[in-house]
C-alpha cells in the first residue's frame, strides 16, 4: 500500500482512539476534571505519566542529540530519569498526603499566605508555558512531515484534538487517552530499534546490542565507532563529556531537580488513591520511562555508526577512509536520502568536484588530520544531517515496511499531544483553581469552577497554537528556561515546605524569588534579556559560560543553591511559623488519614 | 512531636540518606566523576563508565524507587502510621 495512504490510516485510526476514550471518560466534577477523580491505578498512572513526560523532544530529538554528543548525551538520559527518585522519596507522597488540587495550592496553605502562593503561580505559568510552546511547534512539525500538510494546518488540528479530549474530558480524559498514547509512542520507538539491533549486531535488544559485536567487523560496536569518528577527526564516541566535567554534573543536577519540579509531572501523583500508590507509581512511570530512554543511546550509537558506514565503505571493511573508491558516490545514494534531501533535513553539497560524498569533521584542530585530509584532496564535508533525521528516517535506513514508517508517525503526534495536554492541564488547573476560586471569586460553586476550568483550558489552547504559529524569538531556548524556572524556584520550595518544619513565608518567597532571579540574570546575559537579541550582556567582558564555565541551560542547579541559601538566610531573620502550620507539615509527613484529593482550605 | 514520631521521621530520613547515596554514586560518581577511570573496565562491548552514563544508572533508579517503596511500607506498618 503506498505510504502516505498507509499514514493517514495509521493516524486517522489513532486519533479516533483517543477521540473514542475522550467520550468516554468526559469529567463531571471538579474533582475528575482536576485530579482524575483521584481513582487511577498507579500502573495505568505510571504508563500516563510516562506520555506527560516524554514529548516531541524525548521522541524525535533525544536520540540525534546523543548520536551527536556521545558519552556527554549521557546527561540527558541521567538528568531525566534521575529527577523520579527524588520526586518519589522527596515530593510525591507527602503532596498526595496533602490531598489538594494543585501545586500552587500546597504552596499557598503551607506557607500560609497568598503572595507565596501567587509567586508559585506565576513560577509555574511561566515554567509551563514556555514548555508548552516547543510542543505546539513539535505538533506543527510532525504533522506537516508525516502528513504533508502545512505546518499551520497541522498545528490547527493538533488544537483540534486535544480540545476535544482535554477540554471535555479533563484530568480524566488525558490520563486515559494518554495512557493509550504511550502505548503508541513505545511501540514507534522500539520497533524500529529492535530491527536496527538485529541488523547490526545480531542481538534484537538495543540496550544489548550496544555493547555487542559490530556484525562481521570481528570488533565491539562501540570500539568501531570510537575507531571510525576518531579517524574522521570527530571527538572520541564514548569519553565526549559536555564542556567539563563540572558542566555535566551541574547539567544533570539542573535536569534531575527541574523534573522534580515540573507542576505537570507533580499533579500527576494527585490522581492515585493513596499515598503507597504514588511512591509505587512514580516507580512505575520510571520503568516505562526507561523502556524508552535505555533504548536511545542504542538507536543513537546505531544510527551514527549506519550513517558512516552508508556513505563510506571503508567503515565496514577496515580499510582506508580518505581513499577515494570507498566513498559513496552521489549518484548511487540509497534511496532514502533521496526522499530525505526533499525535506532539507539532509543536504549534499560536492565541494571537491569529485561526485562522491565526503563526510568528516572539518573543523578538526588538528594538523595531522587536516594535512591528511588535504592530501585526499577534500575540500569539506558534504554532509548536513539534521539530528531529527536519527530516529525519523531509522525504519527507512532499516529497510522496514511501510506501516512502522506509519507507525512512527503516530508516535511521534503521540508524545507531542500528550505532553501538550498535561501542560494545559496544569495551566487552565492555575488559572481556574488557584487565581479564580482562591483569590478572585472564592463564592464560586463547584459547577461554575468547573466550566471556568473548561473556559480557561480552550483558552490556552488557543493561546498554546497562536505561539506555537508564531514561535517568538526565545522559542529554541525555552525547554531549558522550563527546567531553569522549575529547579530554581518550585522544587526547592516544596522540598522545604515538607522536610523543614521551621520554613516561613518569608524565607520561602525569598528564596523563589532570588533563586528564578539569578537563573533568569545569568540566561538573559547569554541570551538576550527576555530573549532579544543583541540585548545580551557580560558575555562580551567576560566570555561566554563566564560563571566557572557552566552553560545558561545548566544553571537552574545553582539557582536551587541560591534559593536554599536565601530562604534560609531570611527565614532566621523573620517570625517563626505559626505552631498550626508546624502541626500541618507534622501531619503530611505520616500516611494515615489520607483521603480524596479535593480543592479545600487547611485553614 | 511525640517520641514515636519522631522515631518514624528519623527512620524516614535514614532510608532517604541511604537511596539518595546509591543514587548519587552510580550516576554522579559512576557516571560522570569517575566515568574515565572506569572506562578501563569493560562489560561486553561496554566500558563501563560509559556504561554507567548510559544504561546502568537507569536500572539502578528504578530499582531504588521500588525498593524505597517496600521498605517505606515495612517503616510504615512498624510505626503503625500506614493506611488501612
Amino acid at each position: 500500500m503506498d505510504l502516505q495512504l498507509m499514514t493517514y490510516i495509521v493516524v486517522g485510526l489513532s486519533f479516533a482512539l483517543y477521540i473514542g476514550i475522550a467520550i468516554w471518560a468526559r469529567a463531571g466534577s471538579t474533582s475528575e476534571f482536576y485530579v482524575a477523580g483521584g481513582g487511577v491505578h498507579p500502573v495505568l498512572n505510571g504508563m500516563a505519566t510516562g506520555a506527560d513526560w516524554m514529548s516531541a523532544a524525548s521522541f524525535i530529538s533525544m536520540a540525534g542529540l546523543i548520536a551527536n554528543m556521545g558519552y556527554g548525551g549521557g546527561l540527558f538520559l541521567m538528568g531525566w530519569t534521575g529527577g523520579y527518585v527524588l520526586l518519589a522519596m522527596l515530593l510525591a507522597p507527602y503532596l498526595r498526603k496533602f490531598g489538594k488540587f494543585t501545586v500552587p495550592q500546597f504552596v499557598g496553605d503551607r506557607y500560609y499566605s497568598k503572595g507565596a502562593s501567587s509567586v508559585a503561580v506565576l513560577c509555574l505559568l511561566a515554567a509551563s508555558v514556555t514548555y508548552i510552546i516547543g510542543q505546539m511547534t513539535g505538533v506543527g512539525v510532525a504533522f506537516s512531515r508525516f502528513l504533508g500538510v502545512s505546518n499551520h494546518v497541522g498545528i490547527f488540528i493538533g488544537m483540534g484534538i486535544v480540545f476535544m479530549y482535554a477540554v471535555f474530558g479533563g484530568m480524566k480524559g488525558i490520563t486515559y487517552t494518554q495512557v493509550a498514547q504511550y502505548c503508541v509512542l513505545i511501540l514507534a520507538y522500539t520497533i524500529p530499534a529492535i530491527f536496527i539491533s538485529m541488523q547490526m549486531t545480531g542481538n534484537p535488544l538495543p540496550q544489548l546490542g550496544l555493547g555487542s559485536e559490530f556484525h562481521g567487523s570481528g570488533v565491539s560496536l562501540l570500539s568501531k565507532l570510537d575507531q571510525v569518528v576518531t579517524d574522521l577527526g570527530f571527538g572520541q564516541y564514548t569519553t565526549m563529556t559536555r564542556l567539563s566535567t563540572l558542566n555535566m554534573f551541574v547539567y544533570t543536577v539542573s535536569l534531575m531537580i527541574g523534573t522534580a519540579g515540573l507542576p505537570h509531572v507533580i499533579v500527576r501523583f494527585f490522581t492515585v488513591p493513596k499515598v503507597k500508590d504514588a511512591r509505587a507509581s512514580a516507580g512505575w512511570a520510571l520503568v516505562f520511562i526507561a523502556i524508552l530512554y535505555t533504548t536511545a543511546p542504542g538507536v543513537a550509537a546505531m544510527a551514527r555508526l549506519n550513517l558512516h558506514n552508508t556513505v563510506n565503505h571503508a567503515v565496514k571493511s577496515g580499510g582506508d577512509l580518505f581513499a577515494q573508491e570507498n566513498q559513496l558516490v552521489f549518484d548511487e545514494r540509497p534511496a532514502w536520502m533521496k526522499r530525505w534531501e526533499v525535506t532539507g533535513l539532509l543536504k549534499w553539497q560536492d565541494k571537491n568536484g569529485d561526485g562522491r560524498i565526503q563526510y568528516y569533521n572539518d573543523k578538526s584542530k588538528d594538523p595531522e588530520f587536516q594535512a591528511k585530509v588535504a592530501a585526499a584532496g577534500w575540500a569539506g564535508s558534504e554532509l548536513t544531517v539534521n539530528r531529527d533525521i536519527i530516529v525519523l528516517a531509522n525504519p527507512e535506513i532499516a529497510f522496514l515496511p511501510n506501516w512502522v514508517i506509519a507507525l512512527v508517525a503516530a508516535g511521534g503526534l503521540a508524545a507531542a499531544l500528550s505532553t501538550a495536554a498535561g501542560l494545559l492541564l496544569a495551566i487552565s488547573a492555575a488559572i481556574s483553581h488557584d487565581l479564580l476560586k482562591d483569590m478572585w471569586m472564592p463564592d464560586l460553586s463547584e459547577k461554575g469552577e468547573l466550566m471556568a476550568g473548561k473556559i480557561a483550558m480552550a483558552c490556552s489552547i488557543v493561546v498554546a497554537g497562536y505561539l506555537g504559529l508564531n514561535p517568538p524569538d526565545f522559542a529554541a531556548g525555552t525547554v531549558a528556561i522550563a527546567f531553569g524556572l522549575a529547579a530554581s524556584s518550585i522544587f526547592p520550595a516544596l522540598m522545604m515546605g515538607i522536610f523543614s518544619k521551621t520554613m516561613n513565608k518569608q524565607g520561602a518567597i525569598a528564596g523563589m524569588l532570588a533563586g528564578i532571579g539569578v537563573t533568569m540574570f545569568y540566561v538573559f546575559a547569554h541570551k538576550g534579556i527576555f530573549f532579544i537579541k543583541g540585548t545580551g550582556y557580560l558575555v562580551d567582558s567576560l566570555g561566554p559560560n563566564f560563571f566557572l564555565g557552566i552553560e545558561p541551560n545548566a544553571f537552574g542547579a545553582i539557582g536551587a543553591v541560591v534559593n536554599f541559601a536565601v530562604a534560609f538566610a531570611v527565614k532566621n531573620m523573620t517570625p517563626p511559623v505559626p505552631e498550626h502550620i508546624a502541626n500541618m507539615v507534622e501531619n503530611v509527613r505520616i500516611p494515615r488519614g489520607s483521603k480524596a484529593v479535593d480543592g479545600t482550605h487547611a485553614h | 512531636m511525640d517520641d514515636q514520631g519522631k522515631a518514624y521521621w528519623n527512620a524516614v530520613l535514614g532510608l532517604i540518606v541511604k537511596v539518595l547515596a546509591v543514587w548519587f554514586i552510580v550516576s554522579y560518581g559512576c557516571g560522570i566523576l569517575f566515568a574515565q577511570a572506569l572506562n578501563s573496565i569493560h562489560l561486553g562491548g561496554y566500558p563501563l563508565g560509559f556504561w554507567f552514563a548510559q544504561q546502568g544508572s537507569m536500572y539502578v533508579f528504578v530499582a531504588l524507587i521500588f525498593i524505597y517503596a517496600k521498605l517505606m511500607a515495612k517503616i510504615d506498618e512498624k510505626f503503625d502510621v500506614h493506611e488501612d
